[in-house]
């Protein structure tokens, strides 16, 4: 009990208001990069106020199968972006990850990583869970570089799944089990 | 195959709508053996009452009439029109070209008969020449050998292998992505 479960090197998870979310990923998804590394589908913009129904909604369902996550960075506090567990098989003990850093200016400095490593001691002491799924495109190798860095193994591609600027990508997926994750993380716990 | 081509007809089966009135009863029987439930899906098996399934079926043609990327057919024996299984493709993103399949026969003594790999090789026609998708995933347990084997079979080669993913029985499985690329059908049919 004296490890602070929301807190890593370089960010911390939180949770704010829905309207400050909202404003954010409103803004985010302007940056067409951040959303094609994000999400296969084409992107699309919706105004903050919708996006904040939307959370809202979410949160007033809270069935226990999505956990959100804002990261922020541990020097300024900024809102840099958001990691999401989500799909959570309980009976199989089995979950997806998801994480997006809509500001640029964070990319490639670690901080991703660190959200990850965040997460998946989460996922593993808190939720007690036996597995972390992620999917990942062919097209995004510095992601696919941090979750290998986190401990995650490659597990198969989804052969051409995407189409973008007229070419066809692979859908990567990896996954991470609890005692992989036991053994690699042993000594900082 | 041409125009005149009946898309939804095979030799001992053909692909027909849900019956309201008369599915439910034989479906919510089906729902009532756990390994059938258990060999279809990850969620914790349930029976389902005929009202139960009624409801889903609404569902699923509410889905169907709105979303346009769900396509659900019930299986039927040629002559009768009997009802021995579903089968559909979902999860369709018509900008890449791809989507999801999977089927069920629900009966114990309507499987092993062929009435399957035929409703696959309908539904891969329909797929691939009338929906026109690039690409097909099929979703399967390691603990269910049948599905693997009608799937490889058809041309699906396995790509993804979700280690450890499905516990049942006090061990752990592994989830099993296969997947058929049209150019892979082409060839296949071609042969056949």
């Amino acid at each position: 009990m004296n490890v602070n479960l929301f807190q890593g090197e370089q960010v911390r998870l939180g949770m704010l208001n829905p309207e400050i979310l909202a404003k954010a990923f409103s803004r985010w998804d302007r940056d067409s990069e951040y959303v094609r590394l994000l999400d296969g589908g084409a992107g699309r913009m919706f105004s903050a106020k919708i996006i904040q129904s939307w959370i809202e909604k979410d949160l007033e369902k809270d069935l226990g199968l999505d956990f959100f996550f804002g990261i922020h960075a541990q020097e300024n506090d900024h809102l840099l972006g958001f990691i999401s567990l989500f799909g959570v098989d309980w009976n199989h003990g089995n979950t997806w990850v998801g994480i997006g850093l809509g500001e640029r200016e964070y990319w490639g400095k670690g901080y991703g990583t660190d959200a990850m490593k965040v997460i998946l001691r989460y996922a593993f002491t808190e939720l007690n869970l036996h597995r972390v799924t992620l999917g990942v495109f062919e097209y995004n190798p510095r992601a696919i570089r941090s979750y290998e860095k986190a401990g995650f193994v490659h597990e198969g591609r989804v052969r051409q799944e995407l189409l973008k600027d007229g070419q066809r990508w692979d859908v990567l997926e990896m996954g991470i089990l609890r005692e992989e994750w036991e053994k690699r993380y042993a000594s900082l716990n | 195959m041409d125009i005149a081509t009946q898309l939804f007809e095979g030799q001992l089966i053909c692909l027909g709508p849900i019956d309201h009135e008369k599915d439910a009863e034989i479906e919510s029987k089906w729902t009532h053996d756990p390994d059938y439930l258990r060999m279809l899906s990850p969620k914790p098996a349930r029976p389902l009452s005929p009202a139960m399934v009624k409801k889903k079926y609404e569902a699923v043609e509410k889905e169907m009439d709105e979303s346009h990327n769900t396509f659900y057919f019930t299986i039927r024996m040629r002559g009768d029109d009997r009802l021995v299984g579903f089968i559909k493709i979902y999860w369709v993103e018509w900008t890449h070209g791809n989507g999801f399949v999977e089927l069920g026969i629900g009966d114990p003594n309507d499987r092993g008969h062929g009435y399957g790999s035929e409703a696959l090789r309908l539904i891969l026609r329909y797929s691939f020449a009338e929906l026109n998708l690039f690409r097909l995933s099929a979703m399967v347990p390691e603990y269910n050998p049948a599905a693997l084997h009608l799937f490889t079979k058809a041309g699906f080669v396995e790509e993804v292998r979700r280690r450890q993913a499905l516990q049942r029985d006090g061990r752990y499985w592994d989830a099993i992505h296969l997947g058929l690329l049209r150019e892979e059908w082409e060839e296949k049919v071609k042969g056949e």
